[in-house]
């Protein structure tokens, strides 16, 4: 579950990082009082609240000398839709943003923590040039990418957040205070254990020209699978982002993800799902999305995926691919034919079946008399369905 | 011969619910030994006619089990691992699915250097056909025989083995290691049973999209390993930064992406398929001449 920044700043604090939380606005009608709430001489940023990065490139966040000014820039960003390398080509809406002061900064360093997939465990990573640039020096110069792996039973250790802090700073002009550097760390880490994140990313990190270190953005991504541990911050979701049928299909607990082709696909099993989507595309088909309808699929679950389908009007042709091993594909097809007949068959339907009684399930689907061809095989069902959608 | 699991491996059931006790009668019926469930606050109750006690400690103390299968809800399905490996049982294979990834850093940390194999979780087991089932696959589509299989997903391992079977080539044992971001195994902890496995000829590994365990597979194989392997990674298709239900399953760009993954794996010298429905026929084709 991704937070937007001012979120993630308020669970860094929590943890005892310094940042800048700032005035959030919610919407154009909040935008001058927020402004005139504003103290000190200037000047600020204006710094749009989506989920995707890339935001400094979009021009979604801005520098203002004056209030003015700030309201001006303001007003350009939000409603703005922001397309960046990370939203794709359709953009996000932006709607709402945050005013923060401006920081005199006299370095940029970056800061994350994440999980280590290859042993298991959370790590800290971390570079004394942060900054827009990350990624690209991430690529050309990874020598400069420091590394510091934590025991998620025992924490980050203090040694362990000085350590890297002073290696950090190493070589670096002037004075910083490395204490300050470490303790931030260490709050980090410590946020990123105690709110079961997945990702904690500070870029970038700064010391100020009055020589503090302060997280001046922030990236917190969390758990889905512990948000049992966190109802507060399950509740504060933003889904504005998603689209429409993705929140209709997270409220059927249906996992599902919208693409841009025109094939719709119900499989069981995210695997299997992937597989099929590789399969269509490799005979020159568009999957339309990816839905995995889970291994125990129950039949309302199964119903309420293939209605899903069944109103898009993006979807030109529907394959259905269940490989029955808890499911069963007798009940795979009466909801099929319950959905179909609820509904009316818009679209060419492929279906294949296999796996725990898939001759009962293949004769119910012959008998309701729909218009539903049977595939043989995985193969079959691929070539049938991309043909289906290209005559479509 | 087969790995893990043989027909004098003796299973007890962690969680005894509707799932537990549906697939503990799967096992059962498939011929597993199943000697025993664990649920606290049942012990003393039945399940398919066999005891079901408070701990683990006690089953095993009973019952003589060996390996466990671990159905436990997902916010307290790490305790239950730590608790199977506590009370010495050595195979542990956590089907549950949704366990939160620190709870799994944190049994990740506490297992390190024990001689306890986690399998999962989030996966669909292990089977050595004719011999053991320990999970929820289908036990028809399986045959015994000699091709090993090791694979991140559930229903496409059925896909895979369903393909073999149907080519007349049966299974010695096949590997469900989940799909989770941190697990118990990696396809690097099992490719070295495989090739000490006298009945074992060759093997399948079914990868996904994320992390960099394919690769490391790829370079074992390539400096340890004399038995063919072939390759298929699913969600050359699916966009970048965004999650295939499989919490490992994330692209974020560069080396765990389906095609990079596929790359490194040829540049290895290891027979990759494109085609998913084409795994058996491959196997046949390509791997069977090399054994």
């Amino acid at each position: 579950m991704k937070l937007h920044e001012y979120q993630a700043k308020s669970i860094l604090a929590l943890a005892g990082v310094p940042v800048m939380e700032g005035v959030l606005v919610s919407g154009p009608s909040e935008l001058e009082a927020a402004i005139a709430k504003l103290e000190g001489p200037g000047p600020w940023v204006a710094k749009a609240q989506v989920h995707a990065g890339g935001r400094g490139k979009a021009g979604a966040v801005k520098l203002a000398r004056t209030k003015p000014e700030l309201l001006a820039a303001s007003r350009q960003i939000l409603g703005m839709t922001m397309v960046s390398s990370q939203t794709g080509p359709v953009g996000v809406k932006v709607r709402k943003i945050l005013l923060v002061p401006g920081v005199d900064i006299a370095r940029e360093l970056y800061a994350s923590v994440l999980i280590d997939r290859s042993c298991g465990q959370p790590v800290v990573v971390a570079c004394a040039e942060g900054g827009m640039e990350i990624e690209e020096l991430a690529r050309e110069r990874p020598e400069k990418i420091l590394q510091c792996h934590f025991d998620a039973v025992a924490g980050m250790q203090p040694h362990q957040a000085r350590t890297l802090a002073a290696r950090l700073l190493e070589g670096a002009p002037g004075q910083a205070p490395a204490a300050e550097l470490a303790s931030l760390l260490l709050g980090l880490a410590r946020a990123f254990l105690a709110q079961d994140a997945s990702l904690v990313e500070v870029n970038p990190l700064v010391l100020t020209a009055q020589g503090h270190f302060l997280a001046l953005d922030a990236k917190v991504a969390l758990d889905d699978n512990a948000l049992f541990r966190h109802p507060e911050l399950a509740a504060s979701y933003d889904d504005s982002e998603d689209s429409p049928r993705e929140v209709e299909a997270r409220k059927a607990e249906l996992n599902y993800i919208a693409l841009d082709g025109d094939i719709g696909c119900m499989v069981n099993g995210a695997g299997l799902a992937m597989a099929t989507m590789d399969l269509i595309k490799l005979h020159g088909g568009r999957p339309n999305n990816f839905l995995d309808v889970g291994g125990g699929a129950s039949k309302e679950g199964m119903a309420k995926a293939f209605r899903l389908l069944l109103s898009d009007p993006g979807v030109k042709a529907i394959l259905v691919n269940i490989f029955g091993g808890i499911v069963r594909c007798d009940l795979v097809a009466q909801s099929i034919i319950e959905a179909a007949r609820e509904l009316g068959l818009s679209a060419p339907l492929v279906v294949r079946l296999e796996g725990t009684n898939s001759e009962q399930g293949r004769e119910l689907l012959k008998a309701s008399g729909l218009a539903i061809t049977a595939a043989q095989d995985f193969d079959d069902a691929a070539r049938k369905i991309v043909s289906a959608a290209a005559h479509a | 011969m087969a790995i893990l699991i043989d027909k004098d491996t003796r299973v007890l059931c962690q969680g005894v619910g509707k799932a537990g006790s549906f697939h503990f009668k799967g096992c059962l019926d498939y011929g597993s030994q199943m000697v025993a469930g664990v649920q606290p606050g049942k012990g003393g109750s039945q399940v398919e006619g066999r005891p079901v006690f408070d701990t683990v400690e006690r089953a095993v103390r009973e019952t003589g089990a060996d390996a466990s299968m671990i159905f436990v809800p997902a916010p307290a399905a790490a305790d239950a691992i730590l608790e199977a490996a506590d009370a010495g049982i050595k195979t542990i294979v956590c089907i549950t699915e949704g366990i939160p990834v620190l709870d799994m850093a944190r049994v990740k940390a506490l297992l390190k250097g024990r001689p306890v194999r986690l399998i999962g979780p989030n996966c669909p087991g292990i089977i050595t056909p004719g011999a053991c089932k320990i999970g929820i696959m289908p036990g028809y589509i399986h045959q015994p025989g000699r091709i090993g299989v090791i694979s991140k997903s559930g229903t496409l391992t059925y896909e895979a083995v369903w393909q073999l079977t149907q080519q007349g080539l049966g299974q010695s044992t096949c590997v469900g290691i989940g799909g989770d971001p941190i697990l118990g195994s990696t396809f690097l902890d099992l490719l070295p049973l495989f090739e000490a496995d006298p009945g074992t000829d060759a093997i399948v590994m079914i990868g996904e999209i994320g992390g960099s365990a394919e690769k490391e597979a790829a370079d074992y194989w390539k400096a340890s390993m004399k038995k063919p392997v072939i390759a298929f990674v699913a969600g050359r298709t699916a966009p970048a930064g965004k999650r295939m239900g499989h919490a490992g399953a994330i692209v974020s760009g560069g080396a765990d992406t389906a095609d990079a993954k596929l790359k490194l794996l040829a540049a290895a010298g290891m027979a990759t398929v494109e085609n998913p429905s084409l795994i058996g026929a491959a196997v046949k084709s390509r791997l069977l001449p090399k054994v």
